[in-house]
């Protein structure tokens, strides 16, 4: 044991390979078996991989840092349920590279906000949510409604997508750049949204 | 979770638990051979560091040795009970579902027969409840202030629920069909049918119709042409709108998205699209009903 201890203090490689082994016990149990398991890597009925409108619409949720104060996760708690809907499910996440759980609610969860409010209402929500919300602290994110999105990302992000497991077919790639063309992120982030958590939506 | 790929799994993670377990326990063992009788002094390990510094090798305290020991049991009694080790099976039947289930049966329970009372009442009387008038308020603030405000008055584009002014209706029955079914508010745009001028027109014809005193004469003198010709056909022929099809009252100084000549322009031009979204499948029967009376006693005053 001394022999360990010595090896340990002096060594700084043995120190750093065995605090990794110590450490990846919890995730070879906890994460590693995940991947294997149906629940987790096969959609749910009614998930589809998202529409190259929605894609975009995603990219910029995540370039506008939405999830810092957005979950996307319903946890299994009635008083969650009860304001969101039905809890989320693994299988629903499955096209999500990364997905967008998040961890912290400074905002509502939106893992099924698809259909819970108007397109108008998202449109004047984002412009100034204040219009709608006046105690809301959300910031304003009007520079959506003037850029317009790059159509030819759009296939490029899909096929790495696709090499990642997503199933597009060769024609949803090439009619992607079509999709897109003229639209507005606004638009593409309003479409991200009402498609959100409809795989549930009214079960309870 | 037993839907895994393969059942190597359920054995993999078994095993690596118990032997991570079986492991926090070895170490622990051999880290307490060291025993001090009393007066005695602890040896040095022999390890020196910067000329002077050394490290004695003191027995583990006993504190300390307890809570290892005690966190090594709630290891095994957790894996127990929230069923940890797949191949182990389930013995109390846990499971995250059923723990939801659990909780939402018991809220049921306590609950519904409250809902079922009301949903039995017609919703003047529930209106008149002060306490099914609580909860509605609660719900409201849960399901409606997004879109009508904390204080029920609404905002540009969607209605105040105060003035007891109503688009498709403000009778008990209709004020639940709208919160059962939805609604779908669509106001054609007339931009390119009408040309820039004769929206113009039309706008102005509507301010003199609202009772706004800023109107063009002439302008509105046009306008009417146009309007009994196209806008009549929702928004009747004195402009009182038709709450069968969500058209509003345009002779009153209520607007929904705003009463200026560039705002009826902005309008008329690229027509509105307005949804109220159906709630029935959501909420359940006994809130919607709750919700349906305390919207109608909003504006009870206003009568």
């Amino acid at each position: 044991m001394n022999k360990i201890q010595k090896l340990i203090e002096e060594n700084v490689a043995a120190l750093i390979i065995l605090t990794l082994m110590t450490i990846s016990v919890a995730m070879l149990v906890e994460i590693l078996p995940l991947m294997f398991s149906k629940t987790v890597t096969q959609p749910i009925a009614g998930v589809k991989p998202y529409s190259a409108l929605r894609l975009e619409g995603r990219d910029i949720y995540i370039r506008e840092g939405c999830y810092n104060c957005h979950s996307q996760m319903i946890r299994p708690f009635r008083s969650e349920t009860e304001r969101y809907g039905h809890y989320s499910v693994a299988g629903e996440s499955v096209y999500d590279h990364p997905f967008q759980w998040g961890s912290k609610r400074t905002g509502p969860d939106l893992a099924r906000v698809g259909g819970r409010y108007s397109d108008e209402w998202h449109r004047a929500h984002m412009m100034n949510p204040r219009d709608v919300v006046p105690e809301s602290n959300m910031p304003a994110f009007p520079w959506l409604l003037t850029n317009t999105i790059d159509s030819t990302m759009t296939p490029k992000k899909m096929e790495a997508l696709r090499k990642l497991g997503v199933p597009y077919t060769d024609a949803d790639i090439a009619n992607a750049s079509k999709e897109v063309e003229g639209k507005t992120e606004m638009d593409a982030v309003i479409a991200y949204l009402q498609g959100l958590g409809l795989a549930l939506k009214n079960k309870r | 979770m037993t839907d895994f790929t393969s059942g190597f799994w359920g054995y993999f993670i078994a095993t690596v638990s118990i032997l991570g377990i079986a492991f926090c326990g070895y170490v622990l063992l051999t880290q307490m051979k060291v025993k001090l009788k009393k007066g005695e002094k602890a040896q040095v390990t022999g390890h020196k560091w910067d000329g002077d510094l050394e490290e004695y090798n003191n027995p583990l305290p006993g504190w300390w040795v307890g809570m290892f020991v005690l966190t090594i049991v709630f290891a095994i009694g957790y894996l127990w009970l929230y069923p940890g080790l797949v191949v182990m099976g389930n013995a109390k039947g846990w499971s995250q579902e059923g723990q939801h289930k659990e909780e939402v049966a018991k809220a049921d329970a306590k609950y519904q027969a409250l809902y079922d009372k009301y949903t039995a009442m017609p919703i003047e009387a529930v209106a008149k409840d002060p306490n099914a008038n609580e909860m509605g308020k609660r719900l409201f603030q849960t399901y409606c202030v997004q879109c009508h405000g904390s204080d029920a008055r609404g905002a540009k584009g969607f209605p105040n629920l105060t003035d007891n002014d109503w688009l498709y209706g403000g009778s008990p029955a209709k004020i639940e069909e709208t919160l059962v079914k939805g609604r779908q508010g669509q106001m054609p745009a007339f931009g390119a049918a009408f040309g820039e001028e004769k929206v113009r027109d039309v706008a102005n014809y509507v301010l003199k119709i609202s009772g706004n005193a800023a109107f063009n004469d002439v302008r509105a003198a046009r306008g009417a042409e146009t309007y009994k010709q196209v806008c009549v056909a929702c928004h009747g022929a004195e402009g009182k709108g038709n709450q069968d099809l969500g058209a509003p009252n345009l002779t009153d100084k209520i607007w929904l998205y705003g009463g200026s000549e560039a705002t009826i322009v902005e309008t008329v031009t690229n027509g509105r699209t307005n949804v109220m979204p159906a709630w029935k499948e959501f909420l359940g029967d006994g809130k919607v009903h709750l919700l349906s009376a305390y919207v109608y006693s909003l504006s009870q005053d206003k009568k």
